[in-house]
């Protein structure tokens, strides 16, 4: 079915309409109603950007001008790695679109993709846990913001058989500007800790709180007691609530950064979470480098066993200065590399440029 | 992750884990911290020190130990053992009173508290009407006699301290036989001492505060004789006869006073002031000896003159025309004499002299010309000078412990030869298992060698590492060298001496090889010594080498201290061991570890800023490796004072301040740089305190990242015979950690023994491994094919181990102080790991190997990872799946310098600070247990005394 089949239709630019009519659309149009695809579109800089929900469906049709390219793909060929990299050219299973006009939208589990931008927090576990309670998970992978956030020692209020009883607790004191704990909007001050990555906080102390936080700094799972109690999930209505349903009014500025996930939680895929240490082989001359696509496919990247290269991966840095989602990324191997400098990278002080910022190593 | 919190399910192993493993906290080894009272039984040959956090510690012959804590936690302020019984009695500052006994249990005796009483007055009687000022356990072993401040003597029955209130013997009824115009009801304020008649159990001397001492009847109850002193009591001491007694007083005088029943009121025999004519401070405490030759001894506490000397702590003998004062460099607490306790003897004949010093334990040999100091098995001061490091060696072969020994004996030569003079009791724990030593490292630059094999900790051999250096300190300022007329006599005894001439002599890191007999020995100014084991005296040259941790890093500077300066030429070394070569490392950071590899003759250091590699066969550089990270400027800029504890920057400035006062008077004038640097140090803890002050409590909750601070720090360094590059060759590494979580593996060539000296040793980096958690890198160790953990060096060429496997693959441990991991070899890829403080919340502290016993059978046997955390926690880690085995809390997590001072044993004990001057010591395993087991002999009931002085006469008798 996809072998190389263009189809031109129609949309209205000014009233697009929802993501899960477009899609629709788009299988109806090819006649593959039966397969899942992955819709994306070439925005002005000629990236592959994806199309799955709402928010980017209307960012792709407003970028159209007056041709809004979509290429859609098998779920299971999609290559994430090649969002956001410069590499539209080589789609081979591409079709173009014309606009069309407006469709009626389907529930979809998948509100959006977490494959599709930089996971920075999700909400999850939403129906195991009671209503009062919120369990979030930072990624902090592929991220240069730092986590962003303080605790301090503090007593909450529990209903206990013997009537209302004060007990020692961990709560957020203050959250640093522009941190990934603050964008994601999903914790605040005075929220209460409860659990930090399936595990009670209760009878911890503040120190130990702060370790165990940092040693899953890279995947960490907190698990609050909203201070705020007012923006809580409503269950019955979660499947059909917008993408922003998680409550709350700061995440809509960051709506292209942070997506909202609902998924259980399994400690198992904690454990599958784990880290990657790097292994540096010969020291001086360091041979390989990780695969690219263990890099980009997920948050949570894997480069277990295999080694850097340092200018392989100048080549990479260099080569995708125009790339937006992979920035996190190279930010990742950047700081990886910055532990030991001396015996690193020829490149020039400034010549790497990222978004107006520079990194120097 | 669950299935590491679910407990074994396995019932086998389960049963194992109960056979290997059981946590015990067996002895304190060391030096009361702040004792605050001393007792003496002359009866049971056993000592008792109270302390201030009220523990009551029992000592007699080596081996021979019992420990007590009253629940209230209140200072001990007496100690009184009931005359010919295993009993005391304890005052607390409570004005509580506490019997104690000793009482056989399974074959061994206990100290065991019976019953506690206070003193109470009648209702609305001032507090001070029942303040216990002095207790005398009567003879007749039934009563008890309190002294209080309002000057009634209350009797009290033991065991059940009930108050005999018929018996009380009030200042009203003492006055009534006193002419009223020399006494009135104030002269009978406050009881300073009580004494019972050496002959005559009836009669007691009553002594109060202001220097009315009355001669009471207790059968007839009336004073029979009473006597008027013209300055403040301190004290009282009957002469062995009953004839005649002594008195102290505040004005730094004694007074002898004659008894005889017909007299009423006596005039003084004699009135002296020892150190007069000059106002003198007050004497505390007296005794009086008699001898066989006529001339007593008279020692007394205190008493030296105001202006010049008030500040010594002294205690002085008086011996015809002998006379010493012994100067002690703590305050002294208390002190006894040991003499003939045979009711029957004529004479005293005191053999030894007993001070308790605030920070030691002093006996002084009376027998001997000169009055030498006995060197005791026990209560060690290992805080002579601050413990700043330790290490612990099992296993000594006969050997190295006999040569150590050896040279140990020659620097106590000046110790007099008199048995221990405390024996009581009987040690029957068995002999202990094996011959370990504990190295402790301290403040002042030396290195003390502790036989802790068992119950005793007691000193080997003191190495100094001074003599390499050229100090501050003035080899000719000894305050000892006084001049033949010097007045008063002084003498210093003891060890204690706390103050450092230059704190960048501290010793840091210790590395001993128990089968080679070489030494290395890091320092707080970058010094690395490594010495060998010479059983003369010799003089030799150092060899000198510097290493450049920095190497090609420039523009930083270095704000920390100078490195120190050495002594050109040959310098002679006592015999022990002896450095032959020094490297310094460049900037002189403090060493953060150490690693000696005896076979292949190289040692390895680290510091904050990198590493480097010493051949000390060919006295070569082999490698350095900068570590550091170019924005660390904390690092770079000195020591690591902005990370210190507040604990221990508090506990710093008072050493300081301290010091400074110290210095002040030792060398006026002169030192003003020194002095510069102190006001310096101290305006900077001031700082940091207020800093600390000001934050609120909250935590920061951030992932570590390669800018933190001090991610060059070298944590960790390891030798290892393994496959680092393939799995066909494998070749001798040095492996390095640190706190930023990197390790570092070096591929080393050394040349063969034939050609050693010929070739040079190489080093090439072969692995860096980044562990994204970037958590301190605190172990690594290399397992064999077999699982089990390379052997040391020279371990398998003494036959005391099995070869290493190595055919299988070996694997990598790498313990940070979140993790446990394990990798494969060659090719590093993670196989397994533990991931501790994402479970628990706490960190690793200190890991070291463990190999467990079975105390079921001889022949099995297992190593396991001993794991101190942050906590205080101890856990048992298996090898090579790192399941966690088992868990006990120890040391408690405020307890900062008792975490860092932690040192395990190769077999499942271990040690750790309780105070800067005693060590806990534990152990985890059921198989190795070095605890007190020992005996007190009953003694035999006799209903009074008279009887028992008959039967000591008779005992006397068949001994004569």
């Amino acid at each position: 079915q996809f072998g190389a089949e263009f189809r031109r239709f129609s949309l209205d630019r000014y009233k697009p309409g929802k993501f899960e009519d477009f899609y629709k659309l788009i299988l109806h149009i090819h006649h593959i109603a039966n397969l899942e695809v992955m819709i994306g579109y070439a925005d002005v800089h000629g990236d592959l950007l994806p199309i799955n929900n709402d928010d980017n469906f209307f960012k792709a049709v407003s970028s159209a001008h007056p041709l809004l390219r979509v290429f859609i793909q098998r779920q299971d060929e999609v290559d994430y790695s090649n969002f956001g990299t410069n590499t539209l050219s080589r789609k081979k299973k591409a079709l173009v679109t014309l606009r069309n006009d407006n469709l009626r939208r389907r529930p979809h589990i998948n509100i959006s993709l977490p494959h599709d931008f930089r996971p920075v927090s999700s909400i999850i576990d939403v129906d195991i846990l009671p209503e009062t309670h919120r369990r979030v998970r930072l990624y902090r992978h592929g991220c240069e913001k730092p986590l962003g956030f303080y605790i301090r020692d503090g007593t909450s209020v529990r209903v206990t058989p013997h009537g209302l009883e004060k007990v020692p607790g961990i709560f957020i004191s203050r959250m640093v500007p522009g941190g990934l704990a603050e964008s994601t909007g999903l914790l605040a001050v005075n929220d209460e800790v409860l659990e930090v990555n399936g595990i009670e906080v209760a009878g911890k102390t503040l120190d130990q709180v702060t370790d165990m936080m940092i040693a899953n700094s890279h995947n960490l799972i907190i698990t609050v007691k909203p201070a705020n109690q007012r923006n809580n999930i409503i269950r019955s209505s979660r499947m059909s609530g917008s993408s922003g349903q998680s409550t709350d009014s700061t995440a809509s500025h960051h709506s292209l950064s942070t997506s909202h996930v609902l998924q259980n939680f399994h400690p198992d895929e904690m454990e599958s979470d784990e880290e990657a240490d790097i292994v540096i082989e010969g020291g001086l001359e360091p041979q390989h480098i990780p695969k690219l696509h263990s890099l980009t496919s997920s948050s949570l990247s894997r480069i277990n066993g295999s080694s850097l290269s340092h200018r392989l991966q100048r080549d990479l840095v260099l080569n995708n200065n125009s790339g937006r989602e992979s920035n996190g990324n190279i930010h990742k191997l950047l700081s990886s590399l910055k532990t030991d400098p001396r015996h690193s990278l020829v490149i020039p002080r400034g010549g790497i440029e990222e978004d107006g910022t520079v990194i120097t190593l | 992750m669950r299935r590491f919190l679910r407990p074994g399910h396995d019932p086998v192993r389960e049963r194992l884990k109960r056979d290997l493993f059981q946590f015990n906290k067996t002895v304190e080894h060391g030096f009361p911290h702040q004792p605050s009272a001393l007792g003496y039984s002359p009866f049971l040959r056993l000592m008792a020190i109270g302390t201030r956090s009220g523990a009551i510690k029992l000592y007699g012959a080596p081996g021979v130990e019992f420990m007590g804590l009253h629940e209230e936690n209140n200072t001990v302020m007496q100690i009184h053992f009931i005359p010919d019984q295993c009993q005391l009695v304890t005052l607390l500052d409570d004005n509580s009173l506490h019997l104690w006994s000793l009482k056989q249990h399974g074959g061994a005796s206990e100290l065991r508290e019976e019953h506690r009483f206070t003193l109470k007055g009648p209702p609305g009687s001032p507090p001070s009407a029942t303040q216990v000022t002095a207790v005398l356990p009567h003879s007749s072993r039934e009563v008890l006699y309190l002294g209080t401040e309002s000057g009634n003597i209350f009797v009290v029955e033991l065991p059940s301290f009930r108050v005999l209130e018929d018996r009380t013997i009030t200042p009203e009824a003492v006055l009534q036989r006193i002419p009223e115009d020399n006494c009135n009801r104030r002269s009978c304020e406050l009881v300073e001492a009580l004494r019972e008649h050496p002959k005559n159990p009836d009669q007691i001397l009553i002594g109060y505060s202001r220097a009315l001492i009355v001669l009471w009847d207790l059968q007839k109850n009336k004073a029979i004789q009473h006597f008027l002193g013209s300055q403040q009591l301190e004290n009282l001491y009957w002469q062995r006869d009953g004839s005649k007694f002594i008195s102290c007083h505040y004005d730094g005088s004694y007074t002898q006073w004659p008894v005889s029943s017909d007299n009423r009121q006596s005039e003084p025999l004699e009135n002296t002031v020892p150190y007069g004519p000059f106002p003198c401070k007050a004497i505390s405490k007296i005794y009086w000896q008699t001898t066989k030759n006529g001339l007593p001894y008279i020692i007394f506490q205190g008493g030296m003159p105001r202006a010049s000397y008030g500040d010594r702590h002294s205690i002085s003998v008086i011996h015809g025309s002998q006379q010493t004062a012994f100067d002690f460099t703590s305050r002294v607490i208390d002190f006894f004499i040991i003499f003939s306790s045979d009711p029957a003897a004529e004479f005293d004949d005191p053999s030894a002299l007993v001070v308790l010093a605030e920070e030691e334990l002093v006996v002084i040999d009376l027998k001997s010309a000169g009055w030498p100091a006995v060197h005791p098995p026990y209560l060690a001061s290992l805080h002579c000078s601050a413990i700043t490091c330790s290490h612990h060696v099992s296993n000594i072969p006969l050997k190295l412990w006999e040569r150590i020994i050896s040279a140990g004996s020659k620097q106590n030569i000046h110790y007099s030869s008199m048995p221990w003079p405390i024996d009581g009791g009987t040690n029957i724990a068995p002999d202990p298992p094996q011959r370990d030593l504990l190295l402790t490292g301290h403040e002042d630059g030396t290195v003390r060698f502790w036989d802790a094999s068992g119950v005793c900790l007691h000193l080997l051999y003191k190495l100094s590492t001074v003599r390499v250096f050229l100090t501050d300190a003035d080899p000719n300022d000894n305050m000892n060298t006084l001049g033949e007329d010097e007045w008063p006599p002084l003498r210093k005894v003891g060890t204690f001496d706390p103050y450092s001439d230059d704190p960048r002599l501290g010793i840091q890191k210790i590395y001993l090889c128990k089968y080679s007999g070489y030494l290395a020995v890091a320092g707080t100014a970058g010094q690395v010594l490594v010495m060998e084991l010479n059983d003369e005296d010799a003089e030799h040259v150092v060899d000198h080498a510097e290493a450049d941790l920095l190497q090609d890093q420039e523009g930083y500077r270095w704000k920390g201290h100078e490195k120190l300066k050495t002594r050109d030429g040959p310098v002679r070394f006592e015999a022990g061991f002896q450095p032959f070569v020094l490297v310094q490392c460049q900037p002189p950071a403090v060493v953060t570890s150490l690693a000696l590899h005896s076979e292949w003759k190289l040692v390895a250091f680290g510091t904050s800023h990198g590493f480097g590699l010493f051949d000390h066969q060919q006295k070569r550089l082999v490698f350095v490796k900068c570590t550091l990270h170019p924005s660390d400027q904390l690092a770079l800029e000195g020591p690591l004072s902005r990370v210190k504890s507040l604990k221990k920057s508090l506990r710093q400035s008072f050493r300081r301040i301290r010091r400074s006062r110290v210095s002040s008077r030792k060398r006026r004038g002169g030192g003003g740089n020194a002095s510069e640097v102190q006001e310096a140090n101290a305006k900077f803890d001031q700082d940091a305190l207020q800093e600390m002050e000001l934050a609120p409590v909250q935590r920061k909750i951030e992932a570590r990242s390669a800018e933190d601070s001090f991610t060059g720090f070298v944590r960790t360094l390891y030798f290892a015979d393994t496959f680092l590059r393939d799995s066909s060759r494998h070749c001798p590494s040095l492996w390095a950690g640190t706190n930023g979580g990197t390790v570092y593996a070096f591929c080393l060539r050394v040349p063969p023994a034939e050609r050693r000296m010929d070739e040079p040793v190489r080093a090439e980096q072969a692995k860096e491994i980044q562990l994204m958690h970037r958590a301190p890198v605190v172990g690594i160790l290399v397992l064999d094919g077999r699982s089990t953990p390379l052997p040391e060096p020279l371990e398998v060429a003494h036959d005391l181990s099995k070869s290493p496997d190595m055919q299988g693959s070996h694997q990598l441990l790498v313990v940070s102080e979140e993790q446990f991991k394990v990798f494969t070899l060659p090719k590093v890829s993670s196989k397994l790991k533990l991931k501790l403080t994402a479970l628990e919340g706490c960190r690793v502290r200190k890991v070291t190997v463990a190999n467990f016993g079975s105390c079921k059978t001889d022949d099995y046997s297992e190593n396991d990872l001993a794991v101190l955390t942050n906590l205080g926690d101890i856990q048992i880690i298996s090898l090579p799946f790192l399941k966690l085995q088992i868990r006990y809390p120890c040391i408690r997590k405020e307890d900062v310098s008792g975490i860092a001072s932690c040192v395990f044993t190769k077999y499942g004990q271990g040690f750790y600070l309780i105070s800067p001057s005693e060590f806990e010591r534990f152990s985890l395993s059921t198989k190795w247990l070095v605890e007190p087991r020992c005996i007190v002999d009953t003694p035999e009931v006799t209903s009074n005394n008279h009887v028992h002085n008959k039967s000591g006469t008779e005992n006397a008798a068949r001994k004569s």
